[in-house]
């Protein structure tokens, strides 16, 4: 689905489904460099089971139109936008990585449009190595390579997708590097700049899962369980077999934790 | 900075796609022979169903030990996602059923192999698909073959059994101005030779059972997708694009993005039309795919030694294989496939059909059979055999002549398959000697 947002054409999307506006709706936002595709094997679940699922692609991604958002904090207040465009007064919100300092800022900036949090191989901050930053910014695809590399953990970068037939890799590549805007660089320029996320996390009230991968080499577990103890009212979940693509590498683990969680506190 | 540490191609040829199974620490791929998979609930069943999860639900429609190969020729080819089948055959009709339907049309290179061929020319004509054959070397002849409703290109890279090789940048810069997908059935060249996507493939197809597999053994085929072709660029693949009334309203392109071709080939195709591949065939193509660096290696040593040796033939009027300055693709496939280009050999014998007959049925070593790419040498008359079925003028078109032997260059020590062909040449110059008194 396309709506306009800020004059420009954003596109989600909610696996072929009408939004009922007396259900409750979940946000999906991906990582960096992504897009919605990512969600697959958790919004398909959701859509069909009594909520609304929106999984965007944020501008300069996917089908989105660009230019990219700069900063975290202009891609929280896009969120805000479009769930205004689309008469969506209050959404649970799951992130990705990257999309887990949107959601930390969403969360800071628009807490009473927050109903639950799922933040999913995330951290508070998310400084980048600086050549990476740079080989990214140069659209130098060594930076698509190296991520692949290091987004998958043991067992993603041997393979065993989920979905027959899928690779990890061949799979990720491709969604990073469809992205033709320099995308990624200013991803990853984005993730760099952000500060705001010890603040941001010390002010979550709502009721927030934390999933970890064990063998995350991007946010490692860690900063991943630093992030949980941040905010008050939140639980961590590691995941053994995961590196930093959980809703891919360990996809059904994910969705039952999600599944788990919206059941416990709706 | 570092370089990525991702898998390279010997290693993808023996590990991608297979998680050690974590019951029994078995190394080796495990054979599920099973037909289905038992549900953990009915919620499991129906996330399952409506491809809310993924897992397997019938065999016909994937198997565990099928998809390590999946992800194993994907991982070597490069693609975001691949489906195997139970042929080659299959894996080319797939293909095309996947994108085309009832008034859509083909532009194909008119070298292909005769079973290619045949589908394109007779059998999906009755289903409404029509097909404009074009030689490989004619770049303006593909441009001018597209039509509004040309829903892709589809040709081999070496061809079968002319052995002439398409250009496939120039092909792929036509296509993609057209915004059709070019498939590409790379058989002949595997992985190991070239990288067919880097060459502007977006669809790739196999026969496994040739050089992938290796050994005679298994029948196999193998659809890979890049995972950049732009489905949604106006309207014209709406197997991609259309809501699916078979899974709710699905749009593959918007669900799936990179891996939409495979998804649809698998939910639709594998569902309806059933040309699955067997577990204990996977398992064997496995054990081929582990060893194709290898054997290509040596299959490109031993054409060498095989092409130098026909060339210096007095029985052998021609000799055709890219490697030699003389083909007219030569510098193309040279560019395109530096590090070989192929085990075919075709050359023409002295005496025509009788003594083409003559040769091969004195050969004692190598195999007079209809396949190509085993460990073996093998050996076939096109025009009575494999090509047989086409009309004079396809023959034509295919560039196939009477005294045409086709030649798959094996594994053995060529000095013992020289001293079969010697025999053999022997054998087929007998009766002209006796005709001539």
């Amino acid at each position: 689905m396309k709506v306009k947002v800020n004059g420009k054409e954003a596109y989600f999307t909610t696996s072929g489904r009408e939004i009922d506006q007396s259900q409750p709706t979940i946000v999906f936002v991906h990582g960096s460099g992504l897009t919605h595709v990512t969600w697959v094997l958790q919004t398909r679940y959701f859509a069909f089971h009594g909520f609304n699922t929106i999984a965007v692609d944020l501008p300069g991604h996917g089908d989105s139109e660009g230019p990219p958002l700069k900063t975290i904090e202009e891609m929280a207040d896009w969120m805000a936008t479009l769930l205004n465009v689309l008469e969506i007064n209050k959404t649970s919100y799951v992130g990705h990585s990257q999309g887990c300092l949107v959601g930390l800022e969403f969360a800071y900036r628009y807490a009473d449009k927050l109903d639950l949090l799922v933040l999913i191989n995330g951290s508070l901050s998310m400084k980048m190595n600086p050549e990476l930053l740079q080989l990214a910014l140069d659209k130098n695809h060594k930076a698509v390579d190296l991520m692949m590399d290091w987004v998958h953990g043991p067992l993603g970068q041997v393979g065993g997708h989920p979905v027959p037939g899928l690779s990890h890799i061949g799979m990720g590549n491709q969604l990073v590097s469809a992205n033709n805007h320099g995308t990624l660089g200013i991803d990853f320029g984005a993730c760099d700049k952000y500060e705001n996320g010890e603040i941001a996390a010390s002010s979550i009230t709502q009721p927030t899962l934390c999933i970890i991968g064990k063998h995350d080499r991007m946010t490692p577990k860690k900063v991943g369980i630093e992030l949980a103890r941040k905010i008050n009212n939140s639980q961590q979940v590691i995941i053994e077999d995961s590196g930093h693509m959980s809703i891919l590498e360990t996809a059904s683990e994910t969705k039952n934790l999600l599944k788990k969680f919206f059941k416990e506190n709706s | 900075m570092t370089d990525p540490k991702t898998f390279k191609f010997n290693t993808k040829t023996l590990h991608s796609g297979h998680q050690p199974d974590k019951n029994y620490g078995s190394r080796a791929v495990p054979i599920y022979q099973t037909t289905s998979y038992l549900f953990q609930d009915t919620d499991h069943a129906a996330a399952l169903f409506n491809l809310e999860e993924g897992g397997h639900i019938y065999s016909r429609i994937s198997n565990p030990t099928v998809a390590v190969l999946e992800e194993r020729v994907a991982a070597l080819e490069g693609g975001s996602a691949a489906i195997a089948t139970a042929s080659g055959m299959s894996a080319m009709m797939l293909s095309l059923l996947t994108i085309c339907s009832a008034g859509d049309h083909i532009v194909a290179s008119s070298q292909l192999y005769g079973g290619s061929f045949n589908l394109l020319r007779l059998t999906l004509p009755r289903f409404g698909i029509e097909t404009t054959f074009v030689k490989p070397r004619d770049l303006e002849g593909f441009k001018n073959a597209i039509r509004p409703n040309t829903k892709c290109i589809f040709g081999e890279l070496i061809g079968n059994p002319g052995i002439e090789i398409m250009n496939l940048p120039e092909v792929s810069k036509i296509a993609k101005k057209a915004g059709i997908p070019v498939i590409i059935d790379g058989t002949f060249n595997t992985p190991y030779l070239c990288n067919l996507f880097d060459l502007g493939a977006d669809i790739i197809v196999h026969s496994l059972t040739k050089w992938m597999a290796g050994h005679g053994t298994s029948m196999g085929g193998c659809i890979v997708e890049k995972g950049d072709f732009d489905w949604k660029q106006g309207s014209k693949f709406p197997t991609m694009t259309e809501p699916y009334e078979g899974y709710h309203g699905l749009s593959f392109a918007e669900e799936f993005g990179p891996a939409a071709f495979t998804m649809r080939a698998r939910a639709e195709g594998m569902r309806d039309f059933g040309p699955s591949m067997s577990p204990t065939n996977a398992f064997n193509i496995l054990i081929g795919i582990e060893t194709l660096s290898l054997r290509m290696d040596r299959h490109i040593s031993n054409t060498a030694i095989m092409v130098e040796y026909l060339s210096s033939n007095e029985n052998v009027t021609w000799v055709n294989h890219p490697s030699l300055p003389d083909h007219p693709d030569h510098e193309v496939a040279k560019k395109l496939m530096p590090n070989g280009q192929g085990s075919m050999i075709a050359f023409g014998i002295k005496g025509g059909r009788e003594a083409g007959q003559a040769f091969i049925n004195a050969m004692k070593l190598t195999s007079h059979l209809a396949n190509v790419g085993d460990a073996k040498s093998l050996v076939i008359h096109p025009a009575s055999t494999t090509h047989s079925q086409m009309d004079k003028k396809s023959l034509e078109l295919a560039g196939l002549t009477d005294d045409m032997i086709r030649f798959s260059v094996g594994l053995e020590d060529m000095e013992d398959i020289i001293n079969d062909f010697d025999n053999g040449f022997r054998a087929s110059q007998k009766p002209r000697l006796v005709a001539s008194r």
